[in-house]
C-alpha cells in the first residue's frame, strides 16, 4: 500500500537563520518533522529538542565485547588448548597480550558503532531516504512540516509563520510513502 | 557561532560561498578527465603492469630473485613495508589527532589524505605478503584451527601483534574515511544529470538525506572514531617497531624505537601528503582551498617531527656508546663508516639537515621549495629503514657471516609496483570522488572564509600586523 501525503518545506539561506528559526516556530507551537542540512550544525539538537547520540556507549560495548574475545582467544589457545613452551616463558604471558587485546578493542568498537549508525539511521547500500529539496545537499537549509500534526494552524499560517522567521520559498512537497 | 580571531589567516580564499564550494569540488568529478590526468593515469597503470609482471615473477620462483642472501634475510621488502605504513601514518594523524585538537586546517586536506593512508597500508600489506616467499599460505599468520590440530599463532611474537595491528588499522581507516564520503556522495548524487551516476552514487551514498537527527549521529561516530584511531595510529607504528626492538640485534634492539618511529612515520607522511596535495591543488586549481596557510602548517609539523627523528638519531648513536656494550658500538660506527655510510649520510642530509631549513618562513611558503623538501623527505625516510634494516643485519655477531646486500631487478620492480598501485588507486580516486571534504568546509567557511572573516578579496596577501590594525 502506497499514499501520497503532503509536506510543507521551508527553504532557508543560512544556518543562523534558520537556529533562530527553529527556536521562534517551536515557541509558537509548531511541529518541525526534520532539518535537513548540507553540513552539521552546532546547536541544532538542541534547538529541535533532539536526544544526545548515545552511539558512544554502544562504541563501548562493543569495544568490551571485543576485549573480551580477544583475551579469551589468547588464553585459551596459549594457555590450555595448545600450551607452548616458549624460551621457559610463562603460557600466559600478559605483557604480551596487550597489542593483540587493543587492536581486537578498537576493531570491535569501531566496526560496531558505525554499523549500528547505519542500522539506527536507515543508510546503506540500495537505502534511499526521502530528500524533500535536492538543494539541501548543497547551500540550502530545509525545515519540513507535517500538516496533520500542526492541525492547530492553516497552510497559510505555517507559510506566514515562516517567512517571518526568515525562510526565503515555502514550497508544498508530495511524498509517495510506502506502507 | 564560532568566532576565529582576526589574526589569524584565512583558509578559504576567493570569496567563496557555499555553492561555490559545491561547484568548485564537483567539477572534476562530473566533468571528462583531463589530459594531464589520462597522461598521469596511463603511466601508473603501465607502472602497474610491469610492477605485478616482477611481483608474479617474485610469486613463481620466490623470493631468491631479491638481493638477500644468508645474512640479510629482510632489506627491501620490510625496509618498503615500514616505509609505506610510515606514509600512511599523516593521514590518520591529520583526520583524528587535529579533529580531537579542532584544527580547522585539516578540513581541505583529510579527504585526500586518508585516501592516501587507505593505499600506503595496501601498499605495504603487499610487502608483507611478498615477503611470506609463499604467499598463499597468508593466512597461516591468522589463529584459524589446521591440519595439523589445534596448533595456534604464537602471541607472543610481534610479528602476529603486526598483523592484528595493520588489519585493524586498515579496517578503521577505510571505515572512517568512508563514513566521511557518505555526505559528499549524497552531494554528487543530488547534482547528478544521468542516470547512471545518480544511481551509482546513490548507491554509494547509502541514501543519506542530511537530516538534522544523522547529523547528529554522524558527529558523534565521527569523534569516536577519531578518539578510536588516535592511539590505534600510535599503536600500529609501535608494534612496527617492536619488530625489529624485541629481537637481539644489535641496531634493533632499542626501547627508543616506538617514538621514534612513531615520529618518523608522521614526517614522511606529511611529507607524501604535501607532495600529493600541491600536485592535485594545481591540476584541479584549487588554491583557493589549499592555500598557503595549509602548507605552512604542514611544514610546521614535518619541522617538528624531522627535529624529534634528529634527536632520536644522536641519542641512539650516543646510548650506543654509553651502554658500553661492543656489539652495539660497533655496530653504529659501521653504520656511519662502513660499507653502507652512504645510505648512513643520505639519511642524515635528508632527515635532520634538509627539514631544518623550514625554519625560515619564506621556504616555509614557498610552493618550489616545499615541493622539492617533500621529496627529499621521503627519500631520506626510505634510507632511514634501510640503514635500520640492512646494517643492522649484515655485519652481525661472527665475521666469517658478514655479507654485502645489493638489489637485484625484482627489488626494484616489486617496488616500482607499489608505486604503480598506489598512484593508480590515487588517480582513481581524484577522478572519481570529491579530494576535498565539501560538508566540512562549507561548516568552516563562516569563521575561516576571507570574505567572511572581513579579510576581503586580497585574502592571503593581508599581513598579520595589517588585520590587527584593521580589527582594532
Amino acid at each position: 500500500m502506497s499514499e501520497v501525503k503532503s509536506y510543507l518545506v521551508g527553504v532557508f539561506d543560512d544556518d543562523d537563520v534558520l537556529l533562530d528559526a527553529i527556536r521562534s516556530l517551536r515557541e509558537q507551537g509548531l511541529k518541525i518533522v526534520e532539518a535537513f542540512t548540507p553540513f552539521p550544525i552546532h546547536g541544532i539538537d538542541g534547538a529541535l529538542g533532539l536526544n544526545r547520540s548515545r552511539l558512544p556507549q554502544v562504541a563501548f560495548m562493543f569495544g568490551a565485547t571485543g576485549l573480551t574475545c580477544a583475551l579469551t582467544l589468547q588464553i585459551s589457545t596459549l594457555g590450555y588448548d595448545w600450551p607452548m613452551n616458549i624460551g621457559g616463558k610463562p603460557h600466559l604471558a600478559f605483557p604480551s597480550f596487550i597489542p593483540v587485546s587493543f587492536e581486537l578493542t578498537v576493531l570491535f568498537a569501531a566496526l560496531g558503532m558505525v554499523g549500528t549508525f547505519l542500522l539506527a539511521s536507515g543508510l546503506g547500500p540500495g537505502s534511499q531516504k526521502t530528500v524533500f529539496d535536492p538543494r539541501s545537499s548543497d547551500d540550502k537549509f530545509i525545515l519540513v512540516f507535517d500538516p496533520a500534526k500542526n492541525d492547530k494552524f492553516s497552510l497559510e499560517e505555517i507559510t506566514s509563520m515562516l517567512k517571518t522567521a526568515g525562510a526565503s520559498e515555502v514550497n508544498i512537497k508530495d511524498i509517495v510513502e510506502k506502507h | 557561532m564560532n568566532v576565529t580571531s582576526s589574526v589569524r589567516e584565512p583558509l578559504i580564499n576567493g570569496g567563496k560561498t557555499w555553492a561555490d564550494i559545491t561547484n568548485d569540488i564537483c567539477r572534476q568529478v562530473e566533468g571528462k578527465p583531463s589530459k594531464s590526468w589520462i597522461i598521469a593515469f596511463t603511466i601508473s597503470v603501465l607502472l602497474l603492469g610491469v610492477g605485478v609482471f616482477c611481483v608474479m615473477y617474485t610469486w613463481f620462483v620466490g623470493i631468491g630473485v631479491w638481493g638477500l642472501n644468508k645474512t640479510v634475510g629482510w632489506a627491501w621488502d620490510i625496509t618498503n613495508f615500514v616505509w609505506w605504513v610510515g606514509i600512511g601514518h599523516a593521514g590518520t594523524l591529520i583526520s583524528a589527532i587535529l579533529l580531537l585538537f579542532r584544527q580547522k586546517w585539516r578540513t581541505s586536506i583529510n579527504r585526500a589524505a586518508e585516501a592516501m593512508t587507505i593505499f600506503a597500508v595496501l601498499c605495504a600489506a603487499s610487502f608483507i605478503l611478498l615477503h611470506m616467499g609463499r604467499p598463499w599460505l597468508g593466512h597461516w599468520a591468522l589463529p584459524l584451527g589446521n591440519t595439523y590440530g589445534s596448533l595456534w599463532v604464537n602471541f607472543n611474537s610481534p610479528l602476529v601483534w603486526d598483523v592484528f595491528a595493520i588489519s585493524t588499522y586498515l579496517t578503521v581507516s577505510v571505515v572512517f574515511w568512508y563514513i566521511g564520503l557518505i555526505p559528499d556522495l549524497a552531494t554528487i548524487r543530488d547534482r547528478a544529470t544521468n542516470k547512471i551516476s545518480r544511481l551509482i552514487y546513490g548507491i554509494m551514498s547509502f541514501g543519506w538525506n542530511g537530516s538534522a537527527k544523522d547529523w547528529s549521529r554522524f558527529e558523534a561516530v565521527s569523534l569516536v572514531l577519531a578518539g578510536l584511531s588516535t592511539p590505534l595510529v600510535l599503536s600500529v607504528h609501535t608494534i612496527v617497531s617492536m619488530d625489529f626492538a624485541t629481537s637481539v640485534i644489535p641496531g634493533w634492539h632499542t626501547t627508543i624505537f616506538p617514538p621514534y618511529f612513531v615520529a618518523g612515520a608522521i614526517f614522511s607522511g606529511f611529507a607524501m601528503v604535501l607532495t600529493l596535495m600541491l600536485i592535485t591543488r594545481k591540476v584541479f586549481k584549487m588554491e583557493d582551498y589549499i592555500t598557503l596557510a595549509h602548507i605552512e602548517s604542514m611544514n610546521k609539523v614535518i619541522t617538528l617531527t624531522g627535529s624529534i627523528v634528529g634527536v632520536a638519531y644522536i641519542t641512539e648513536f650516543f646510548i650506543a656508546w654509553y651502554s658500553g656494550v661492543e656489539y652495539e658500538g660497533y655496530a653504529f660506527i659501521n653504520r656511519a663508516t662502513g660499507p653502507y655510510w652512504w645510505s648512513y649520510w643520505a639519511m642524515m642530509t635528508c632527515n635532520v639537515i634538509s627539514p631544518q631549513l623550514f625554519w625560515f618562513r619564506s621556504v616555509r611558503r614557498s610552493i618550489l621549495a616545499t615541493f622539492v623538501l617533500s621529496i627529499i623527505v621521503n627519500v631520506g625516510m626510505w634510507f632511514e629503514r634501510f640503514v635500520i634494516i640492512v646494517t643492522s643485519l649484515h655485519r652481525d655477531y661472527i665475521p666469517s657471516s658478514w655479507a654485502y646486500f645489493s638489489p637485484t631487478w625484482f627489488d626494484i620492480g616489486d617496488y616500482a609496483n607499489s608505486f604503480g598501485l598506489f598512484f593508480t588507486l590515487f588517480l582513481l580516486f581524484s577522478k572519481f570522488l570529491p579530494v576535498i571534504n565539501m560538508a566540512e568546509v562549507k561548516a568552516i567557511l563562516k569563521s575561516s572564509g576571507d570574505v567572511q572573516t572581513g579579510h576581503g578579496k586580497t585574502g592571503s596577501a593581508v599581513s598579520d600586523k595589517e588585520s590587527v590594525t584593521h580589527h582594532s
